[in-house]
């Protein structure tokens, strides 16, 4: 409880910034307290205690609910690297990089047209467009894909109708890798538009009127001025696939074990083990920040060509 | 060429408003819509985007609901989905979370953002950063969290504990949408509001409030979709009874495909096509003034 202190604005080193400094608030922190305290406190008891709360619990092999707590070591992370567990974590990691490559191969066309060669007065209406599936519930956005890709599905109906043999895609890996795709690409075209829309025209012009092919434009010109856009939208399609519980739940079937729905089975499934499901959302949160921390170290270098 | 790029760049907002008339790119055809492979992927993409909404609406009209062809219109799927109180049931508790969720957090969060904005102070950027944290950390991990901190300090689980921890994330989308707003607002008017006699509090509710009220709005309206569509927060933290609508739904439709839940989601559709134009339309104001 003693963290409860630390939203609290110290007192020391406390300076307005040059533009609201008045000194008409009471007293110096009292200002402060009020704007910043309400919020501060609902965080550390809702987020940070709670953080703080699971790593304990993860430090606890085999407890259920009401058992005793009694933090012995790190055997629940040594368990997530061995046997099914290790090709459970090998799968989330593969389907998020998987889900991530197929949103940034197909959203950068896109972006690209809607940042760059659409009429201009069309752009944002058409964005608008583009990412309004986002507005509904992306649970049953997910649920119309089993529609589509079950056996006797929509997709092999038109498979069977042009005289192409069926695919059975429901409840294995590639259904979720579609799922995840079609449920993150509008961020990342949201992401990489407004990287593209600020992109300097003027430069693609002079590296045309210097003989460059439009390859050569694009790779040497547009790709890198983006780059910092597509860092950035690949950590998010990236972080939010990674802890993403729908899509491989109801597409994926049996075969398709993720993290995240692993984590929900020891709290709600049938096989409840708290203290490892605790160990296993920690590791998420880690992997979430090594990708934060690695986009903050290079994304950075990138912003400046 | 660095220092071109860099030289360019404020000039690059006055090359935009001209290029509808002086084609700029490599590409000649600029004025109307250019037909290259970009445009018709793009086309392509959009069909994609719209193909499972479409389907879900196909199906919700078609009277057998398991074959994969049309065997005749029906109403059915919509007179049973009405008749079902389970749905209603869940439908209110959605709503009275969100709702609550987001009036508590609107306050909260614009408060957190003013404050943010105006003090500078040791330990603020850990302040930001723990506050911005629920954008970032995956659903799953934040409902673990709080249903074990919720076990672990005994207090029983209700519809109260879904509110409180859907006001964790509400919080962050709403301040996140206000400091927007107020890094392109002018704070000389909340200044001249204290020197011509106001009280800290007046300026802040008569000056400062009806300039934020857009960023408010449409940070509370983002909120409110989220909370109205989380299903993991809401099924780690609901207590007896406390079934929200996602919870409904994805008890049913793990079993498989559910002719009436067709409905119901043309149904949502159509409701959250509405408050996206809404908050579009709320947007697109506050950019006007």
């Amino acid at each position: 409880m003693s963290v409860s202190t630390k939203h609290q604005p110290p007192s020391n080193n406390f300076g307005p910034q040059g533009d609201s400094g008045n000194p008409r608030f009471g007293s110096r922190w009292l200002g402060p307290l009020a704007l910043l305290g309400p919020a501060g406190v609902w965080l550390i008891f809702l987020l940070v205690l709670p953080t703080l709360v699971i790593f304990e619990i993860s430090l606890v092999p085999n407890i259920k609910p009401g058992g005793i707590v009694n933090p012995s070591g790190l055997d629940n992370y040594f368990l997530a690297f061995q046997g099914v567990y290790i090709m459970v974590v090998l799968r989330s990691l593969f389907l998020a990089i998987g889900s991530t490559l197929l949103c940034l191969l197909l959203g950068f066309p896109v972006a690209y047209w809607l940042a760059i060669l659409a009429p201009q007065r069309w752009r944002n209406l058409m964005l608008m467009s583009f990412i309004l599936p986002l507005w509904t519930s992306s649970l049953l956005r997910s649920y119309a894909w089993i529609t589509i890709l079950r056996p006797t599905g929509v997709l092999n109906s038109v498979l069977g109708f042009v005289g192409l043999p069926g695919l059975e895609l429901l409840n294995r890996p590639p259904a979720v890798l579609i799922g995840m795709t079609y449920s993150f690409l509008p961020y990342m075209v949201l992401i990489l538009y407004s990287s593209l829309e600020k992109l300097d025209r003027q430069l693609l012009e002079a590296s045309a009127d210097l003989g460059a092919t439009p390859p050569e434009t694009f790779w040497k010109v547009t790709v890198p001025q983006a780059l910092p856009g597509i860092a950035a939208g690949s950590l998010l399609v990236f972080i939010t696939s990674l802890g993403d519980f729908v899509d491989p739940e109801l597409l994926g079937g049996a075969s398709s074990g993720t993290a995240a729905r692993l984590i929900y089975d020891r709290f709600l499934g049938q096989t409840q083990n708290w203290g490892f499901g605790a160990a296993l959302s920690m590791l998420l949160i880690m992997a979430v920040s090594i990708a934060i921390a690695l986009l903050l170290k290079y994304g950075d270098r990138d912003a400046q060509p | 060429m660095r220092d071109t790029a860099r030289d360019s760049q404020p000039k690059n907002t006055i090359v935009t408003p001209l290029e509808e008339e002086i084609p700029t790119d490599m590409s000649n055809s600029k004025a109307r819509f250019p037909l290259s492979w970009q445009a018709i992927f793009t086309g392509a993409l959009f069909l994609f985007m719209y193909l499972p909404i479409l389907v879900l609406m196909f199906y919700s009209f078609n009277q057998s609901a398991y074959s994969a062809g049309w065997e005749g219109f029906t109403l059915e799927w919509y007179r049973r989905l009405f008749a079902d109180d389970r749905i209603g049931k869940a439908l209110f508790n959605s709503v009275k979370v969100a709702g609550l969720a987001v009036a508590v957090s609107a306050v909260l969060g614009t408060l957190m953002a003013v404050g943010l904005s105006r003090y500078e102070f040791r330990g603020k950027k850990l302040y930001q950063g723990i506050s911005y944290l629920p954008l970032i950390i995956p659903d799953i991990a934040i409902s673990v969290a709080t249903l074990v901190f919720l076990a672990a300090v005994g207090i029983s689980l209700s519809i109260w504990t879904i509110v409180a921890a859907h006001i964790v994330f509400c919080l962050a989308y709403i301040a996140l949408a206000v400091s927007t707003r107020l890094a392109d607002l002018d704070s000389n008017l909340e200044e001249a509001a204290l020197d011509l006699g106001a009280t800290p509090v007046e300026a802040f509710l008569k000056v400062l409030l009806p300039q934020l009220m857009p960023g408010i709005a449409s940070g509370c309206l983002i909120a409110f979709v989220l909370s109205m569509d989380d299903l993991l927060i809401s099924s780690f933290t609901a207590g007896a009874g406390a079934t929200t609508l996602p919870m409904e739904i994805f008890s049913r439709i793990r079993t498989g495909v559910k002719p009436d839940v067709n409905a119901l989601s043309v149904i949502l559709i159509g409701a959250s096509g509405i408050l996206a134009f809404v908050a579009e339309n709320l947007r697109y104001r506050s950019e006007q003034q």
